[in-house]
């Protein structure tokens, strides 16, 4: 499990593909997703194109890992800690999204696609200083709702807001 | 020579229900334990950064150590020419590859990662005894699986001559492996002795033996398939010899490392003032495990009772749980000689004895894993034709019998 | 010698670095910018070249000091639960008595990041190993908990992690269930080479004792190099024939 431990990952990416292909179609509102959609990093730009990154940043990170551990390699490039101080998701309350946060970067996808990591009983799951953090994308089925501009379940808060 | 028909144990009775129900409960129990063991952290264990291997290892290492030893009756037809045991071959077969998955079960399950099991088995450091010992174990359920079926399948017969002869190299293989992960533990003063191998293989042939003849008196009872006097006889002479090797080794150990003052401590401490290790070591290892067993074995009245055997195998067995124990978390707790010539003090427990109690989980753990090797042996001999009809040997003495 | 001298020493190897990064830019050929450095580049791997290691100055361990200790606790965001028969220890301090003549001293044991390591022998996943520059380490990913490596070192240096564990330090991954020792502060020396100082040796240093010096064995120039030469040393259980990367010297024998 730990020699690859994400092995699901590119069935999920031909799902959220899929899905996001069919929502499109349908006329749906372009930035809505019915597949989580990761927050944003902070920055222009990830390290490599999405689309690459959705398929292989399980590769980088297992590459990395092992050339940092075992050669003292420690470029920033596909760093693990990079990807977690980059990514960090600020949660109302203004902390940092934790592992087990279903806001936290990692989790958005992982959960949905039912693939089991352990990086963080290890690796810290939050920067260390609580910098600037991502822009969270909706995560709740009233955020979708009311980023789709339909209006929200009436159990929601509606003060609450998107970024 | 035909040697008799095999059949399965059968029908199904409620005795049967009930035996694979309770172990199947015990079982059940050990993977919870595990399961908890893993959620919590070995913190709820009584194992620590002293004594780091506990309960299960002492369990597991003893079934691993048997399982080898279990393989002794068909050892006996095949590579010895003893063919008068040939009825009593699957057995034997069967019950070494389920005391073996007992044992390692238990191994795998107190891991710190059990989940990286696959880890276990795709990098290999091929400097560590631990990894060849993960080939050996593997290695020799594959080869003890192939000789049960050549020896049940007509076509292939001929063949379970020499895959029996495999087997036997390769158990004596594994026990030697598994002394040496004691043996070439250098650090520690308890272990690092080249003796330690052969002492495991004597110990698997005396742990062995008893729990094939524990095995082989439950399955007559439960079968109703009166047992031959002159199976027990031989069986309980040859066992009482492996205890008497064992000593003699465990004797040699102890010796040797007396000669050498530096050691004088080590030797003190297991024989003499460790708690409790002097007294299991004495009372437990040496007299009930060994003592006891002898005179039930060498008394010519008992030796031929059905009952006395099995109060020795199962003395025997005791025996070599208590031995284990010994070298396992005696050989742990004698502090690590880093000064020689001074007193040491710190935050870790240096200089001082490690401190071991075990928990529940350990004990359920190590059920468990003998549950599960009992399981298989029940439900084997329930669905293969594992067992002879009639428990005897087969004609002609085995001597004469030989080519 | 004097306690200042790792670092005056060091400023004088900064200096030379940044003459080296001068020259380099100047069109000098770039070898001669890679021999001055002190560091490597972050995508350079580490090689046999160095050999990183430590000199106990056990004359200047205070019985009563653990600085060592709190700094790599610090460090490594080690924090004990209250159970020391499982908490994990990196760094210890050993108070030692003499038996007949009772004299006494101090000094901190750690993994003796040893050329020959046991531990690396015994690990059956090669989870425990030593890097080119001669830092024995655990490769976490790869570790399956089963405690044998602890069972070979002959320094009780190891640790298992018996608890989960949250609230990690970015730079000092670690977790339930997998074997963890000292790293000699692998982050540091990765980053800064022979300027590094491992946490330990800069907590002795701000307690105002200088125990512990940091360097390169293989570098004759180096502070540590010197020392071992002219002043001596001696391993713990040199018996074992392990060439230890941590030295310890003025120990009573």
């Amino acid at each position: 499990m730990n020699g690859h431990p994400f092995t699901g990952g590119r069935r999920f990416a031909a799902t959220a593909l899929v899905l996001a292909a069919v929502l499109s179609a349908g006329g749906a509102a372009a930035e809505v997703s019915l597949v989580p959609v990761p927050a944003r990093g902070r920055g222009d730009a990830c390290v490599e194109p999405t689309e690459v990154m959705r398929r292989n940043h399980m590769e980088f990170i297992l590459h990395q890992r092992d050339e940092t551990v075992h050669r003292g390699i420690r470029t920033s490039r596909h760093s693990f800690v990079g990807c977690i101080d980059c990514h960090a998701v600020k949660r109302d309350d203004g902390q940092l999204a934790r592992f087990d946060d279903p806001e936290h970067f990692c989790t958005r996808c992982h959960s949905f696609a039912a693939v089991r990591i352990d990086c963080f009983e290890c690796h810290a799951d939050r920067p260390a200083n609580q910098a600037p953090a991502a822009e969270r994308s909706p995560t709740t089925l009233s955020q979708l709702a009311r980023a789709a501009g339909l209006p929200g379940l009436p159990s929601v808060r509606h003060a609450e807001q998107l970024p | 020579m035909r040697p008799g028909a095999f059949s399965v144990i059968g029908p199904r009775s409620a005795g049967f229900r009930i035996l694979v129900v309770a172990l199947g409960g015990v079982l059940l129990a050990g993977l919870w334990a595990a399961h908890t063991m893993e959620s919590e952290g070995h913190h709820i264990t009584g194992m620590n950064n002293q004594i780091v291997w506990g309960i299960p290892h002492v369990f597991a290492v003893f079934l691993i150590v048997a399982a080898s030893g279990a393989l002794n009756v068909a050892s006996l037809n095949s590579v010895f020419g003893r063919v008068a045991y040939q009825p009593l071959a699957r057995l034997s077969a069967i019950l070494a590859i389920a005391l073996l998955l007992g044992g390692l079960t238990i191994l795998v399950l107190d891991l710190g990662r059990p989940d990286r099991l696959i880890v276990a088995m795709t990098y290999y450091n091929f400097r560590s005894i631990f990894a060849w010992n993960i080939i050996l174990y593997t290695g020799f359920v594959v080869i003890a699986g192939i000789y049960v079926w050549f020896m049940m399948e007509r076509r292939f017969q001929r063949y379970s001559k020499p895959v029996g002869f495999a087997a036997f190299a390769w158990r004596l293989t594994l026990t030697s492996g598994t002394g040496s992960i004691f043996g070439f533990l250098i650090a520690r003063e308890a272990y690092d002795a080249a003796v330690m191998a052969p002492l495991f293989v004597a110990m698997s042939f005396a742990f062995g033996t008893a729990a094939f003849l524990i095995t082989l008196l439950a399955v007559a009872r439960a079968s109703a398939r009166p047992l031959d006097p002159d199976i027990l006889a031989r069986q309980a002479r040859l066992m009482s010899i492996f205890v008497v090797v064992v000593l003699y080794f465990v004797a040699a150990f102890h010796l040797t490392n007396l000669y050498a003052a530096e050691h004088g401590g080590v030797v003190r401490f297991l024989l003499v003032d460790g708690d409790p290790y002097a007294l299991l070591f004495w009372a437990g290892q040496v007299t009930l495990g060994s003592l006891v067993p002898l005179v039930l074995l060498w008394t010519p009245r008992l030796s031929r009772s059905p009952a006395a055997c099995f109060v020795a195998a199962c003395l025997i067995v005791l025996g070599g749980l208590t031995q284990l124990y010994v070298i396992i978390i005696g050989g742990q707790a004698y502090p690590l000689m880093l000064f020689p010539g001074y007193e040491v003090s710190s935050t870790f427990f240096d200089g001082e004895t490690g401190r071991y109690s075990a928990t529940l989980n350990e004990y359920l753990l190590a059920a468990g894993g003998i549950a599960l090797a009992a399981l298989i042996v029940t439900l084997t001999v329930r669905v293969l034709p594992i067992v002879p009809e009639r428990l005897r040997l087969a004609a002609g003495d085995s001597v004469t019998a030989r080519t | 010698m004097t306690a200042a001298t790792p670092f005056a020493d060091r400023a004088r190897r900064r200096f030379l670095k940044g003459l080296g990064v001068v020259l380099g830019a100047s069109a000098a050929p770039g070898a001669l910018l890679v021999e001055l450095a002190a560091a490597k580049a972050p995508d350079e791997a580490v090689s046999g070249a160095r050999r990183w290691g430590l000199l106990i100055d056990t004359s200047q361990c205070a019985e009563s000091c653990d600085a060592c200790v709190r700094g790599c606790n610090e460090e490594h965001g080690l924090v004990g639960k209250d159970r020391p028969a499982t908490d994990a220890q990196w760094i210890r301090k050993l108070n030692l008595r003499h038996r007949t003549t009772g004299h006494a001293h101090s000094l901190p044991m750690l993994c003796q990041h040893c050329d020959a390591p046991p531990c690396v022998d015994v690990c059956p996943t090669g989870a425990s190993f030593k890097r080119a520059d001669g830092i024995v380490l655990v490769d976490k990913h790869i570790c399956i908990g089963c405690r044998y490596c602890m069972m070979a070192c002959p320094y009780k240096a190891r640790s298992f992690i018996h608890e989960t564990l949250r609230d990690q330090l970015a730079h000092a991954p670690r977790g339930k269930g997998t074997v963890e020792s000292c790293t000699l502060c692998v982050h540091r020396v990765d980053r800064s080479g022979q300027d590094a100082v491992p946490a330990c040796a800069e907590a002795c240093v701000e307690e105002g004792h200088h125990a512990i010096v940091f360097g390169d064995l293989n570098d004759a120039t180096s502070v540590i190099a010197t020392r071992l030469r002219s002043e001596g040393a001696r391993e713990i259980r040199a018996d074992l024939g392990l060439n230890t990367g941590v030295r310890y010297q003025r120990m009573p024998s």
